[in-house]
């Protein structure tokens, strides 16, 4: 593959994603909105910590938690392994096979461009939770912010990444998607979505350590609350590049895998 | 008469239809029931922190826990696949195939597809009532039992009218295939006990989206702790609910405008 070329139609391409999202913009309207999960969780923690907090949270840390959970999840979403099924299975992949460019590449360009309209949407909860006195700290120091975002790349990558491995089995079984339910179960439970972390006993946790999940979500909200200190922040930051790194090449290699077996039907 | 008749073949075709899949019966069971325990596991935790919360044990809370499998199968199994089919017939225009045959539209759409392996969950739900009146040391009375399973009817009505509501939507605006996920994520709204919610959430959740009348007034129903007046009103508001479902579909048809012509 030529890098020169890829880098340069790259940003084209998130232009194209983009302006897809927002042709479709009420749909697009209609999936965010569905990310209603934290909120669900948040009634529940909330009424819980009403009478006495729980460890560190009381009402306010639960709702500065799952506000942030929110717009963790609205900014690092993506949809490649529904795309992925879809395109294996009635072969509409051959006409991204013909494109002088990695189709993994254009998928992450796709997913990429839908993301403005997403943190457009997000940005309100997050200056509101700022506003609403006290609910999350506002980050004062910029280094904390690049450091946020930072690991928001990494957090949108394991996504990607796992989802495109997962997607991948569509090459071999048929459907990848009922494999995506199943990691998307270990993924509620494990990464902080559904409750924080420092609510699980304390094996839970030192697993939830070693696994990728707790990098997706769990870290970014810690980090940009300010539950965590500098060098625990920078440690996980390593942790979650790692996962990117064997993430990245693990799905390169099931997608070369995937390849050989590949024949289109009708296209 | 008529339309037993035309229920029942059409409950036959998608029994047919499902039985195809015998492979699927296995993933979706293994997945109902491992969903199950990803939904339960935060209430266990909750719990665990807690002995009470808003006057809800975790009994009571799993009982309702319980009664959201149940309402959840019965969306996925009956309410979703037809519906979702009838967003796709507005779509491509094929409805008017549809509004020439001589029966009630919204009855045909409304009964078009079942997927029987949904019945799984069914058996989860009641797994987990079981369960829970296990810890709690009874047996539900049989006039509670009676009580909550009318409750179930107008549950059921509730939803299938909020699900009309949300498809009449989809006659001005037509690209919409995925309110089925909106409306899932709404409902997932309803698998705690009502009280959880406060302010203006409560009047929402209680009045505009009424899931108390869903899962939590049913689940109180079983526990025995349903007063009669509740029961009552949420009997009457999921009746008006249905009324006001109907006309908006017999509004939103008027709109419709076929694709091809």
């Amino acid at each position: 593959m030529k890098l020169g070329a890829t880098l340069r139609a790259f940003p084209t391409l998130v232009r194209v994603g983009f302006a897809e999202s927002v042709a479709y913009r009420a749909e697009m309207l209609v999936w965010m909105l569905t990310m209603t999960m934290p909120l669900v969780s948040l009634a529940l923690w909330s009424a819980i910590a009403a009478a006495q907090p729980i460890g560190r949270y009381g009402p306010r840390e639960f709702v500065g938690y799952f506000l942030a959970t929110l717009v963790v999840r609205q900014v690092t979403g993506s949809w490649v392994v529904w795309q992925l099924n879809q395109e294996i299975r009635t072969g509409v992949l051959s006409r991204r096979l013909l494109k002088p460019i990695h189709p993994l590449i254009a998928y992450s360009a796709e997913n990429l461009g839908a993301l403005p309209l997403r943190a457009l949407l997000a940005a309100p909860i997050g200056i509101i939770a700022v506003l609403a006195g006290g609910v999350a700290p506002a980050p004062r120091d910029p280094s904390t912010m690049a450091l946020w975002l930072a690991s928001l790349v990494g957090a949108w990558l394991i996504h990607f990444l796992t989802m495109t491995l997962i997607g991948t089995l569509a090459f071999h079984i048929e459907s990848s998607t009922s494999a995506f339910e199943i990691w998307q179960m270990a993924f509620m439970l494990l990464s902080g979505y559904l409750l924080p972390l420092e609510l699980f006993p304390p094996w839970v946790r030192s697993l939830t350590d070693v696994l990728p999940f707790r990098y997706m979500v769990a870290f970014p909200v810690e980090t940009i609350l300010g539950f965590l200190d500098r060098p625990a922040v920078l440690a996980q930051l390593g942790i979650q590049w790692l996962f990117v790194v064997v993430m990245g090449a693990c799905s390169l290699l099931a997608w070369r895998a995937g390849m050989r077996r590949f024949s289109a039907y009708g296209g | 008469m008529r339309y037993l008749r035309l229920f029942l073949l059409q409950l036959r075709m998608s029994l047919a239809l499902g039985m195809q899949y015998r492979v699927n019966f296995v993933i979706d069971g293994a997945l109902s029931l491992l969903w199950t325990v990803v939904g339960v596991v935060p209430l266990y935790v909750a719990f665990h922190a807690r002995g009470a919360i808003q006057g809800w044990t975790y009994e009571g809370a799993l009982v309702v826990m319980g009664w959201f499998t149940l309402l959840k199968g019965i969306l996925d199994g009956a309410v979703n696949p037809s519906l979702t089919a009838v967003v796709e017939h507005i779509r491509q225009g094929t409805l008017d195939f549809i509004l020439l045959k001589p029966a009630d539209a919204q009855f045909l759409v409304s009964t078009a597809k079942y997927e029987p392996w949904k019945l799984i969950d069914l058996a989860v739900a009641i797994g987990i009532l079981v369960w829970a009146f296990q810890r709690l040391h009874r047996v539900p009375g049989a006039l509670d039992v009676a009580l909550s399973l009318l409750l179930l009817a107008s549950a059921i009505v509730v939803l299938y009218s909020l699900w009309i509501l949300v498809i009449a939507a989809a006659f001005w605006v037509v690209r919409l295939d995925n309110l089925s996920y909106l409306f899932n994520s709404i409902f997932d709204f309803a698998r705690w006990p009502s009280s959880v919610f406060r302010g203006a959430t409560r009047i929402v959740f209680t009045f505009v989206i009424p899931l108390a009348i869903m899962t939590t007034y049913p689940a109180e129903a079983l526990l025995g702790t349903l007063d009669a007046r509740t029961a009552v009103l949420s009997l009457c508001g999921s009746a008006a609910f249905a009324l006001a479902a109907r006309a908006v579909w017999t509004k939103a048809i008027g709109h419709y405008t076929s694709a091809s012509s």
